[in-house]
């Protein structure tokens, strides 16, 4: 592969020889582009020595004659062009040369105040809509629940089983490892802070009351929301772009009933069945570490532990799991039927089910905290 | 040449306790469209995919272009690989990128040239298919089957491979669509001296396009040209080019001339 560059008398004279193949395409296109043939007003290409030449390396040369022909220069060949170039003239003939993509909408200056006015009304118009859509999706798998209410089979318990297990029963390691981790470090951060007061004791009411009222059934729904709200968006987002959904709808089977209420009641049985598990070990992990940490008899642990709660307190916590368990449940079948299309919606979609899910938990959780204060609980 | 483009031999498959291949021989020579044919479940799809180096075989060896593709590393498939395209069933374009960039992506990976060059490639490639350029930026989700097809045949023949391998192309077209294709598949095969290898069901696509046809029966390959094939006296075969829907075939093309 080389291209020789012999002056004539009437100019330029390029030998090409050698294969000229896809694989040294890259070296081609420089060497072409950087031939000093500045002036050259007539250009003789000789072919005679190519062994071959593969349709992009055509594509290359096609291209350096036109830009050749551009500066003025007259470009011929020595006997008849290649096959190739010939190939790609017929196949691009109605094209008129290299057809423009559309552009890019482009703003001018004048037009930046308005450009940013139309994204802010487009975001405000969407969001809206996003807003009203969640609601319809909300009321259709509320109707469809009610509706499938009368029949067992209808309720198809066997996939609320298998849901139940994919979401809580495999869960119980991560939750209860991460729950007495955490009461860990609360215990330790106020008993460091309590011990200079004197007041340790209070170790075991932050805890008790932290694990059972928020921490336990905040951190359950988080861990859950990324673990089963994403997997939620990921199955049904596929089944998307599967056609299955469409299937199913096509032999007059609602998804709604196969696909969403299933999830939704099997993580709502689920969720406050781990925050069960998630408040028992926040405890013990209080627990060893005021016995180890605060040389606090276990005794003493269990009495503080029952004086400090309330008889709401561990109820209070515990409410508030099934109406987390709707949110992430429903956020991720959300997402997940709005896949269309595309691999990269897919992943975009799975990510806003866990984000939007793990915001509106944390948004009831605030709107708790505000009622359950003005209930006195 | 003096080696065969592609070259199977004792190709041993299983699954388990289900054997798909026993001893599978294959010779595809230059030039050559080779047809391979066998019934549902004879492993056809099984024999492309060890071709490809996506399984690796449990005996046997897989020769593209003189080497063992079996034995080797993916650092060395990596020249070989360049030297063939594939256009899978369904076409696997990948959806979150335009025609046109499901086109350059090849080229984006294995050269090093400015996106105006790359542009005007995968243009030429995509009209190469016979599409019209204002293809380029649909999505594959708007495409038509028969224009998905043809777009992965374009990212097949991104690099300028001289093998092609095409795993049921007219399957899901319809009658003229499906002879549009087999239009093509020639026009390609004579202009740029492509060998073509392709899974097919089509009797109509076999007997305009193929010289050779290797039918997969008990879990080996009779294969021979066309003519021989279709006189082969296994009982598969003649069912497969002599039944109710070949006759059929046969009777429609007597009509026709």
């Amino acid at each position: 592969m080389a291209v020789e560059v012999r002056r004539t008398a009437e100019g330029l004279e390029l030998g090409l020889a050698g294969d000229w193949g896809a694989q040294q395409l890259t070296t081609l296109s420089d060497e072409l582009r950087s031939l000093e043939l500045a002036g050259a007003q007539r250009v003789l290409i000789d072919t005679a020595g190519l062994t071959r030449l593969d349709l992009s390396d055509a594509w290359e040369l096609r291209e350096f004659v036109k830009r050749m022909r551009a500066t003025g220069a007259e470009v011929s060949f020595r006997g008849p062009p290649p096959d190739q170039l010939r190939l790609i003239d017929e196949t691009l003939k109605d094209t008129g040369g290299a057809p423009r993509l559309p552009p890019e909408e482009s703003a001018g200056s004048a037009g930046e105040a308005r450009a940013v006015t139309v994204a802010v009304g487009r975001y405000t118009v969407r969001a809206w809509s996003d807003v009203l859509q969640w609601l319809a999706f909300f009321g259709r798998a509320c109707a469809t629940f009610v509706a499938s209410l009368p029949s067992a089979r209808r309720l198809r318990p066997i996939s609320i089983t298998r849901h139940i297990y994919d979401t809580g029963i495999t869960a119980m390691p991560i939750v209860a490892l991460i729950s007495f981790l955490i009461s860990v470090v609360v215990a330790y951060l106020s008993a460091q802070q309590l011990r200079g007061l004197g007041v340790d004791i209070y170790v075991v009411d932050l805890v008790t009351i932290g694990v059972l009222r928020e921490l336990g059934v905040l951190l359950t729904s988080i861990i859950v929301a990324g673990r089963s709200g994403s997997a939620f968006a990921a199955e049904i987002g596929s089944m998307e772009l599967n056609e299955e959904v469409d299937a199913l709808t096509a032999t007059a089977v609602d998804p709604f009933e196969v696909l969403v209420v299933p999830r939704v009641l099997g993580l709502v049985i689920a969720l406050p069945l781990l925050t069960i598990v998630a408040d028992l070990v926040g405890l013990t992990g209080g627990a060893l570490l005021c016995r180890y940490l605060l040389d606090m008899p276990l005794t003493q642990y269990v009495n503080r532990v029952n004086e400090s709660i309330a008889s709401t307190t561990f109820w209070v916590g515990l409410w508030k799991a099934p109406v987390f368990a709707l949110l992430i449940a429903l956020a991720g079948c959300y997402h997940g039927m709005r896949v269309r299309s595309s691999a990269r919606e897919l992943g975009h979609q799975v990510t806003l089910a866990v984000v939007q899910a793990i915001f509106l938990v944390i948004l009831a959780d605030a709107f708790f905290a505000v009622l359950f204060w003005k209930l006195d609980l | 040449m003096l080696y065969p483009v592609l070259e199977v031999s004792g190709l041993v498959n299983h699954f388990g306790e289900q054997v798909v291949h026993d001893g599978l021989d294959m010779r595809v020579e230059q030039g050559d469209v080779f047809a391979i044919v066998g019934g549902s479940g004879a492993g056809k799809t099984v024999l492309l995919r060890t071709i490809l180096g996506l399984q690796r075989p449990a005996a046997g060896s897989v020769r593209i272009f003189g080497s063992d593709v079996t034995r080797m590393s993916e650092a060395q498939l990596r020249p070989i690989k360049e030297r063939y395209g594939v256009a899978f069933q369904s076409g696997a374009l990948y959806s979150g990128l335009t025609v046109l960039q499901n086109v350059q992506l090849p080229m984006v990976e294995h050269w090093n040239l400015d996106a105006g060059a790359l542009e005007g490639l995968a243009l030429l490639k995509i009209r190469l298919v016979g599409l019209d350029a204002d293809a380029g930026p649909k999505y594959p989700a708007e495409l038509s089957g028969g224009m998905v097809k043809r777009v992965a045949i374009a990212r097949a023949l991104a690099l300028d491979p001289p093998l092609l391998f095409l795993d049921e192309p007219t399957s899901g077209l319809d009658p003229v669509s499906a002879a549009a294709f087999d239009d093509l598949v020639l026009y390609l095969h004579q202009h740029l001296q492509l060998t073509i290898v392709m899974i097919t069901h089509d009797l109509d696509s076999i007997f305009r396009t193929c010289n050779r046809v290797g039918v997969i029966v008990d879990r080996r390959m009779e294969s021979d040209t066309v003519q021989g094939i279709v006189n082969h006296p296994n009982p598969w075969i003649q069912a497969y080019f002599h039944g109710e829907r070949a006759r059929a075939r046969e009777a429609g093309a007597a009509h026709g001339a």
